[in-house]
């Protein structure tokens, strides 16, 4: 069972507040999950390469240079943010 | 049912403004029961219908997808359009680009109805986990239409569009195409481009046709494939015209029934399926047992990695650039917390946790590396079962659809709707359900789906296969 600092720090982590009541149903939902993932246990996989890209793709490469979204494309992207300032996204003071 | 259409519209029989009337007409009529549709976008259809009217009077030859009315599930981007992906964190958010698929289809002339419901963030096996309504099944509407490309399901099978996209990781279009008896086709992973479609998880998801028969999805998928620069996980594959391989004959095809997934089943779903192992070997099809030994090991691996890539992909929602923001915070750190806690619905926090956990310090190697590597042995299992056999076949899902608030207090009973399903997308192959009978449950004939997987980019084999048994009565 995941104590309730464990809950929190993952939490924390990921950048998700959580209720009194949330903590205390998550705990007990990610514990029986991850008991579930330990079905894995039972395969020795030591010598087994892991799977990188499942149809096997390697190197795909195209030319580094960016796109203008011209002035329609940047209005419609500036006008869907929660908030802004002389053409920036605005945000909460960090400290 | 494309075919028809396109016959109807060049024959001059109806007009695009017309059918696209009557899809109109259909959802008016019957989407406050279904709640298929989230969002619809009229002006926009009308508009489309118009230019392909005029082509067809000015003698212009159209393609087959052409003025033909379907509806998109509300993960993949329509641009000026509300997509929402069913989470209230993206409650006000209005695409500012087309997807891919979307570029394609418009530039193809198929007639975009509306947006449709889902679980949020295709994060479900019900459509319950949407932040805005129920979808029921058209079937049965005290049922569940599966998820999480519920909605997108519902309205084929409610005839409210004639075709649909929904999005596929680990069996979100083809677990709810068989509960509602209607075609759902996964495509290989890297066949269709996923740009523009909402990141669930990328080493799995794929965008596919829902439709009412093989060939339908057949020609819509020939319309959406092919590889992108947008998209650096799109294959490169020629343009073919899937439709054309439909030659209804599969004598001397192989077709594997792997005893890991059938020896568990039971009641009336064995005994459609059986019928339908009869059905494919009077067609001339040779059935063998075959063996994928790490099945039992598919929805612990696919749980650890979608979970990951989940808690990587949603870190995007935060807040600042689009979306929900949430009031009143203070402090940059504030606006993170309490936007996604207030924006996320209860599954989409789970798996975000479930996710960070598994990647935090200390826990990487032994759940994602160690997927990654059970992973490895699943496609190996399909490796060598494809040695001996051109497809792996079972039933889409182990039982029927179930009802309303079921399996909602459960998530481990939630994802074992999946355990048929996942493995095509963690080994990457193609797959496809298609309605293979029905068991009487309560007085409902309820839909039993049939799933064909097929090798690596043999999607031609694997739907001519399908066509060949909806074909056969």
């Amino acid at each position: 069972m995941l104590t309730r600092e464990e809950i929190l720090n993952i939490a924390s982590l990921a950048r998700v507040g959580l209720s009194e009541k949330e903590i205390e149903k998550y705990g007990h939902d990610l514990s029986e999950i991850l008991d579930y993932f330990k079905k894995l246990d039972e395969l020795d996989v030591s010598d087994v390469e892991p799977i990188g890209h499942i149809t096997g793709m390697q190197n795909v490469f195209r030319a580094d240079k960016s796109e203008d979204f011209g002035d329609l494309g940047k209005k419609s992207i500036m006008e869907i943010a929660p908030e802004t300032k002389d053409g920036y996204f605005k945000v909460k003071s960090v400290l | 049912m494309i075919r028809e259409l396109h016959e109807k519209l060049i024959n001059r029989e109806i007009t695009s403004a017309h059918l696209t009337q009557q899809y109109f007409d259909a959802i008016e009529k019957k989407d406050g029961e279904i709640g298929a549709y989230l969002t619809l976008t009229k002006e926009l259809a009308f508009a489309q219908a118009k230019l392909v009217d005029e082509k067809i009077a000015r003698g212009e030859a159209i393609d087959l997808l052409e003025g033909i009315p379907f509806a998109v599930k509300d993960n993949i981007c329509v641009d000026g359009i509300r997509t929402t992906a069913a989470s209230k964190i993206l409650d006000n958010y209005v695409a500012p680009y087309d997807a891919t698929v979307i570029r394609k289809l418009k530039e193809k002339g198929a007639i975009i109805l509306g947006k449709t419901n889902m679980d949020q963030f295709a994060m479900g096996s019900s459509t319950e986990s949407s932040a805005y309504q129920k979808t029921k099944n058209p079937v049965d509407t005290e049922r569940v239409p599966g998820g999480s490309s519920g909605g997108s399901v519902a309205a084929v099978a409610a005839g409210e569009a004639v075709w649909s996209l929904g999005t596929d990781t680990g069996g979100s279009i083809r677990q709810p195409a068989a509960f509602c008896g209607v075609v759902g086709l996964k495509p290989t992973y890297g066949r269709v481009s996923r740009s523009g479609a909402i990141a669930m998880a990328s080493s799995l998801d794929q965008i596919g046709p829902i439709a009412n028969s093989v060939e339908d999805a057949a020609i819509i998928l020939s319309a959406i494939s092919g590889e992108d620069i947008l998209d650096a996980t799109s294959a490169q594959s020629s343009d073919k015209k899937f439709e054309d391989y439909l030659t209804g004959d599969i004598s001397g095809k192989v077709i594997g029934v792997p005893k890991e997934y059938v020896e568990s089943l039971e009641g009336e779903i064995k005994n459609v399926f059986e019928k339908s192992l009869e059905k494919f070997k009077a067609l001339g099809a040779k059935i063998e047992t075959i063996s994928l030994p790490h099945s039992s090991y598919a929805l612990p691996v696919y749980y650890i990695l979608m979970t990951s890539e989940v808690s990587s992909n949603l870190a995007k929602f935060d807040g600042i650039k689009y979306g929900l923001r949430a009031d009143d915070t203070k402090k940059l750190l504030e606006t993170y917390l309490d936007t996604r806690k207030i924006g996320f619905g209860e599954e989409v926090k789970r798996r975000i946790m479930l996710g960070t956990y598994a990647l935090s310090a200390g826990y990487y190697d032994a759940y994602y590396l160690k997927a990654q590597k059970v992973r490895a042995l699943i496609r190996k299992d399909f490796e060598q079962a494809f040695e001996k056999v051109d497809f792996v076949y079972s039933p889409t899902t182990p039982e029927v659809a179930f009802k309303f608030g079921e399996k909602t207090e459960d998530p481990l009973k939630m994802y074992l709707s999946d355990i048929y399903t996942i493995t095509a997308n963690l080994a990457g192959v193609p797959a496809i359900s298609f309605p293979i009978g029905s068991v009487d449950t309560e007085g409902k004939a309820l839909p039993v789906g049939g799933q064909l997987m097929g090798k690596w980019f043999d999607e031609e084999g694997m739907l001519n296969a399908a066509h060949s048994f909806e074909k056969a009565k």
